[in-house]
């Protein structure tokens, strides 16, 4: 489904991705851990298609077609989603009327009609039930005022909604309590299907306990420098990353 | 001749026209000499250093425009909120239209300027109010020299008006270019409510100048809704000077969504006779072209315990240019005001400018004052996050514009007016916004 080749990627002439290849198939978990400042939101960023980032070699493959000239409108009707490590605030704009212009947008590129007002609300009530999100919460502005929790459930709310072909979780649970975290994971799970795949960025073992990886990499300052299975992710976890940084520098 | 010299030079051959023998007629008379004196204002003068009326002035405006022009019910039906039952006063090319009108004096007097300025019936109101809260600065002046015509609104105590006012001025194109001096006067006595909704359109391309004045005085209680619908096609200039004078407790609202027009000049200028009341001033700006709109406000707080807040927003695009000048006197008796002034505006071209005022003058020191104003482009996170869901650039900016002047449309209370804005701000935008916010 995605194929990463040799990516480099800069920003203001700063190289931070240098040279990653990943491929994720159908039906996929992978988990992408790594220090902080290690290029880990820079590349889902760049998955995603912000324009600051400037690929500079290699190239990103969805379903074999290159995506490096597709905005991130386009990237999001073939599939791609991003859940932010930090969501941004848009005051004015509700959570309701947000969805219902991502979903109608994405609709139309598709040359689909508008989602008639009935099966919207009912797709609402049922994707706000699995996230366990009060419907008072709908009506609020999108991210204003929200808790760094409500942030991130509101962010797996938004991909229940849309059920991306590629999702791609930065950090969703930085900011979670542990029923929040088993809630958020259970939302993804059940989204879970062959036909579908999700990356998983995340610093901790214990989203990957309730969203289990096939695969684990290691980021660091631009590479993935080490992949395996979800053992990896324990020994992460005990041993932490000074081990992986020495065996790079050796 | 320049237009200022036609002006005070036809002055003679109107007031033959209208009756010499009224109490008006010496009003008139001082205006014009004031007028004649002052002249219009030039980027000299502090008010108008960032808004020049040379390019509106040039033109060989004719000011009494002779022949009737009749306009066609169907044709201006858009301009009106026709989905909803209004009390209408309709004036095309600055004379009264019956047909298009609907008066009444059905316990409440929604008529016209010229029979309350003749008939004995209205003296006292007249004598009481006309000319009373309008300042005599030069284009005021002028428009009190040659007030003759306009919407009279007078909604005696305990009444409130179950349908909304329209004030509409049509021009037509009839003359190849006209000046229009429409006046108005609403008294709203104690306890009353009444929503007015004012427009200013012309039909055809030719330059129209539109000067008017309205006169606003709220009485004790009394509950004010007020919007001003500037819309106007691209060869239309108004001048807008509005004075409200409130009594203790009541609320005044003056909203004021500016879209259209070569150049706008709003004076809106508030005086708070009395104690605990509020006056709020809220305006949308969206304008692009080399259109040009200058908010000029004046809140004047003279008594303790009373609110004002003000809330402009403004969108501005290609050669546009915007100027927010925001005036609020605390007079040392005023304790205890809230004074609120905030001013926000998003520049979406490299050639297009804002110039943003505040200027406070506080002589008491138990107060609470604010004013904020931002100057801004869109924010390239939230376009971002926008896209990565699917909303293509163009919807999300035009989502983003739309949120932005959110604040200000939701406190419009009448519904059909808040869709046809909504509707006016979506078109302006260049967007479909497939709900309501
Ligand atoms: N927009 C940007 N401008 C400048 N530097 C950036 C930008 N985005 C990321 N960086 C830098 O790139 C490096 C990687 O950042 P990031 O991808 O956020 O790391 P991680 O998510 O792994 O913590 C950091 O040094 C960060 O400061
Ligand atoms: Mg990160």
């Amino acid at each position: 489904m995605l194929k990463i080749n040799n990516l480099h990627a800069s920003v203001e002439d700063k190289t931070i991705l240098r040279g990653i290849n990943l491929e994720v198939k159908a039906g996929e978990v992978h988990a992408i851990m790594g220090p902080n400042g290690s290029g880990k939101s820079t590349l889902a960023s760049v998955i995603a298609g912000k324009e600051e980032y400037e690929v500079t070699e290699g190239n990103i493959l969805l379903d074999n077609e290159d995506i490096e000239e597709l905005s991130p409108e386009e990237r999001a009707h073939k599939g791609v989603f991003l859940s932010f490590q930090y969501p941004v605030e848009i005051p004015g704009v509700s959570v309701t009327n947000f969805m219902k212009t991502a979903i109608n947008e994405t609709r139309k590129a598709k040359g689909l009609e508008d989602m008639p007002a009935n099966e919207m609300l009912k797709l609402i009530r049922e994707k706000s039930e699995l996230l366990e999100i009060d419907r008072k919460f709908l009506s609020r502005s999108l991210n204003e005022g929200f808790s760094g929790g409500e942030k991130k459930r509101n962010e797996i709310f938004q991909m229940a909604m849309l059920e991306p072909k590629l999702a791609i979780l930065d950090e969703t649970d930085s900011g979670l309590d542990i029923d929040a975290l088993r809630i958020v994971a259970n939302g993804v799970n059940k989204l879970k299907s062959k036909d579908n795949a999700v990356i998983v960025i995340t610093h901790y073992q214990r989203l990957l306990d309730h969203i289990v990886p096939d695969f684990v990499h290691v980021l660091y300052n631009g590479r993935i420098v080490k992949s395996g299975g979800k053992e990896l992710a324990h020994q992460l976890e005990e041993k932490g990353y000074d081990w992986i940084k020495e065996e790079v520098n050796a | 001749m320049s237009l200022k010299d036609k002006l005070v030079s036809s002055f003679l051959a109107f007031e033959n026209h209208v009756d010499i023998d009224s109490k008006v007629h010496d009003i008139r008379t001082e205006a014009i000499k004031t007028f004649e004196n002052k002249g219009f204002p030039t980027k000299k003068d502090e008010a108008w250093k960032y808004t020049s009326l040379n390019s509106v002035l040039k033109h060989d405006y004719s000011v009494f425009p002779k022949q009737e022009n009749a306009l066609a019910y169907s044709d201006v039906k858009k301009y009106f909120i026709h989905d909803i039952d209004t009390y209408k006063i309709v004036l095309v090319d600055g004379k009264y239209s019956s047909h298009l009108s609907q008066t009444t004096h059905d316990g409440i007097d929604v008529c016209l300027m010229s029979a309350a300025l003749s008939k004995p019936k209205y003296q006292l109101i007249i004598e009481n109010y006309f000319n009373k809260v309008a300042t005599k600065d030069g284009l005021t002046s002028l428009n009190t020299a040659f007030s003759k015509e306009g919407a009279y609104i007078h909604i005696p105590k305990n009444k409130v008006v179950a349908k909304p006012i329209e004030i509409v001025h049509f021009s037509t194109g009839n003359e190849a270019a006209l000046m229009l001096q429409p006046r108005n006067l609403i008294v709203v006595d104690e306890n009353s409510h009444v929503q007015i909704i004012e427009r200013h359109q012309s039909v055809t391309d030719n330059p129209v100048l539109t000067n008017s004045v309205t006169e606003i005085v709220a009485n004790k209680r009394a509950i004010v809704d007020y919007y001003k619908v500037q819309n106007d096609n691209l060869n239309a200039s108004l001048i807008d000077n509005t004075f409200v004078e409130q009594k203790r407790e009541s609320h005044v609202s003056v909203h004021t969504f500016s879209f259209g027009g070569k150049l706008t000049r709003n004076n809106l200028n508030f005086y708070q006779n009395g104690e605990y009341m509020d006056s709020t001033l809220n305006g949308v700006t969206i304008i692009g072209d080399k259109q040009h709109v200058d908010h000029n406000t004046l809140v004047h707080h003279i008594e303790p315990n009373c609110e004002s807040h003000q809330d402009y927003k403004g969108i501005f695009t290609d050669n546009a240019t915007g100027v927010f000048n925001g005036k609020v006197i605390v007079n040392k008796e005023a304790q205890k005001t809230n004074a609120f002034q905030s001013n926000n505006n998003i520049l979406l071209s490299d050639k297009a400018t804002i110039n943003s005022k505040p200027q406070l003058e506080i002589f008491a020191d138990d107060v609470k004052c604010s004013h904020g104003c931002t100057i801004g482009q869109l924010d390239d996170s939230a376009l971002f996050y926008m896209k990565s869901r699917g909303i293509p650039e163009k919807e999300a900016k035009g989502l983003l514009m739309y949120a932005f002047s959110n604040n200000v449309l939701s406190s419009v209370k009448i519904p059909e007016l808040k869709q046809r804005i909504t509707k006016l701000i979506a078109n302006k935008l260049g967007v479909n916004i497939g709900f309501d916010l």
